[in-house]
């Protein structure tokens, strides 16, 4: 028998449970992590903490996916597409450990049991219980701005995870491992383009320019900490935002004056605002479009 | 043409033309620096365009459904699928480029509808159970086209079409995994499955191509061995290996005339409408306008962006590549 009929046979016994890509059933994202809270940790600063963490992942990835079928190049398709599906899966697995904790709140009233905790998070809440930032939550603006708020994004979140790498909580330590690698990969990608654009052309340098001026303002409360993140820095399970600014200065400084563009004024310290479920109306578009099909068919699973 | 040109290209050109005979007869492969007539290579570059435009308008319809995607489990699938599709197209420009072909000038043609791409993509994508049956039905008519594909007699083509049969069959199981999951789902989500194969069930039979009769390209190609079987005879070969996976799946597929004949052993499907199918591959489709729309305003809106990684490199990388000092 050749390749070709084999192919065939193969494909005619699609309903064989052991040949499914994804498998049939819901796959629980922390199979064989030590799911145990440290001791003296309180659950629902934990829970509250992974929901920061978990928003600007989850919000971020549908902002980078509004550019699939949109991107300048094939490559960005691609390069997007993978970034996207990084901070998704990095997402899933901090609203699952959310879930674990039981911070689920009035999701899972809405939501019904068949849907699993990161679903019942991601689509069951409402914008005023997310906990994500400004800066991945504004709109992409064109592709310079995509990309200088991609750079800055992943500056930060690098700088964070990479202390976190070190928690007290073995799955956020084990997702800042794994998330630290792939936010290298973003944060370089991001800067190779800002370099491009700044130092291109005449109308590329404007843009970047523009971008990076609608970006800086954003910064204005990531580095404000929330209460729940002072108890859990010093409880040695989170880590303070204070303490990534002056890295994430430093490479946005070098990053910018190696593209030949200005680099704006620092903004002020404002006390934080996503974090404590602040948002303007562009999270709440963003999340009607989410959530949209998913509440039409509550009692649904897919 | 001068008779002097003649005297001296014509012996070699007989004797090149008689060894790519060879290379075909053989079942062995053409290679990118050999020799091979000029109505192949065309051949070639208009069908690996086409298969190319094809991965890369079809990433729209699903791509649709990404923000919206249900759950964070289906979302994560659909967009690694979408992303397959431009890599899909990314390695099919490049296998046209072996031939000499430029892909932003295949991406003009696309544009300027100078070139097509399979008609399918040009119906929307109303629900969910869309993305399921897009993956079901229309990547298994993809893959029933071009697993053929794999041994056709152009390498890199060849080569590039193992490794995407490879990713669609992994594709084709994915749609059908949410079709079943669906089904098994309320009664609102086993009628948009319902609904959805009535839409896609015959646009599917439409992408193996007209009938063999109506079919006037394919006897050169199948001597050129970059065809392998017949329009109807792949056609034939999906509705067998569909109709029993649509009974497991617990969906009719929209035909009355859909019966076994038991003397073959494969399934007699009633007539399918050429004059829509024309009229689609013509222009007339719900959705032509929208998806050449969107590559179009992808090249214009961006176009900055390549200008300036262009000018970037001519300044950097291009320096450093001539030896001179950064």
């Amino acid at each position: 028998m050749g390749h070709e009929e084999t192919v065939y046979e193969a494909l005619a016994n699609a309903h064989e449970e052991g040949h499914w890509a994804f498998g049939t059933g819901f796959d629980d994202p922390l199979a064989g992590v030590d799911t145990t809270v440290p001791d003296g940790v309180d659950h629902a600063d934990l829970g509250a903490y992974c929901l920061m963490l978990g928003d600007d992942a989850l919000v971020l990835a549908q902002r980078l996916t509004q550019w699939i079928t949109n991107a300048p190049e094939l490559e960005e398709e691609v390069a997007f597409g993978n970034i996207a599906l990084d901070l998704l899966g990095q997402a899933r697995l901090l609203l699952a450990r959310a879930g674990s904790v039981d911070v689920l709140g009035r999701s899972r009233e809405h939501a019904t049991a068949s849907i699993p905790d990161e679903d019942a998070l991601a689509y069951f809440r409402d914008p005023d219980e997310f906990r994500s930032t400004a800066l991945v939550e504004a709109p992409n603006g064109d592709f310079g701005q995509t990309i200088v708020r991609l750079l800055v994004a992943a500056t930060v979140r690098l700088a964070v995870l990479a202390r976190l790498r070190g928690s007290r909580d073995p799955v956020l330590a084990a997702i800042a491992a794994k998330g630290v690698n792939e936010l290298t990969y973003h944060r370089d990608h991001a800067a190779r383009w800002v370099l491009r654009l700044g130092d291109g052309t005449d109308e590329s340098h404007r843009r970047a320019q523009a971008g990076v001026d609608a970006v800086w303002p954003l910064l204005a409360d990531v580095f404000s900490p929330t209460d729940v993140e002072r108890r859990l820095a010093a409880a040695g399970v989170a880590v303070d935002p204070a303490e990534v600014r002056a890295e994430v200065r430093d490479v946005l400084t070098t990053v910018l004056e190696r593209a030949t563009l200005r680099v704006p004024e620092w903004p002020a310290d404002a006390p934080p605002r996503g974090r404590a479920g602040q948002h303007g109306p562009e999270l709440t578009e963003l999340l009607g479009t989410l959530q949209g099909l998913a509440r039409e068919h509550p009692a649904a699973t897919w | 043409m001068s008779a002097p040109t003649l005297e001296r290209t014509a012996p070699d050109e007989a004797a090149l033309q008689a060894h790519f005979n060879a290379t075909i007869a053989a079942d062995h492969r053409v290679e990118p620096r050999d020799w091979m007539p000029d109505g192949y290579r065309k051949t070639l570059i208009r069908q690996i365009a086409q298969h190319a435009h094809s991965e890369i308008i079809g990433m729209q319809p699903e791509g649709d459904w990404l923000l919206a995607a249900p759950s964070l489990r289906r979302k994560a699938i659909l967009l690694a699928k979408v992303q397959d599709e431009a890599g899909h197209g990314l390695y099919l420009y490049s296998a046209a480029e072996t031939l000499g072909a430029d892909r932003a000038d295949l991406t003009d043609k696309l544009i300027e509808r100078k070139q097509k791409y399979s008609s399918i993509f040009n119906y929307p994508t109303l629900t969910y159970a869309d993305v399921g049956v897009i993956g079901w039905l229309v990547d298994g008519a993809a893959i029933c086209n071009q697993v053929p594909l794999c041994r056709s007699s152009y390498g890199p083509y060849a080569r590039a079409m193992i490794r995407i049969c490879k990713e669609e069959s992994f594709h084709q199981r994915q749609g059908y995994e949410l079709l079943l999951t669906m089904m098994r789902g309320t009664a609102e989500q086993r009628a948009m499955v319902q609904d959805a194969v009535d839409r896609w069930w015959w646009p599917s039979l439409m992408m193996f191509g007209p009938p063999d009769a109506d079919s006037p390209n394919s006897a050169q190609s199948m001597a050129w061995g970059i065809k392998r079987h017949s329009n109807d005879e792949l056609r034939q070969r999906f509705v067998d290996m569909t109709v029993p996976q649509a009974e497991v799946l617990g969906v009719t597929l929209p035909d009355p005339e859909l019966a076994l004949d038991l003397a073959t052993g494969r399934y007699r499907f009633g007539a399918i409408d050429w004059d829509e199918f024309k009229r689609v591959l013509a222009g007339g489709g719900p959705c032509n306008d929208e998806r050449i729309a969107r590559r179009r305003a992808a090249r214009d809106d961006n176009a900055w962006v390549t200008e300036a990684a262009t000018a970037y490199a001519a300044r950097h990388d291009g320096g450093r590549a001539a030896g001179e000092p950064a």
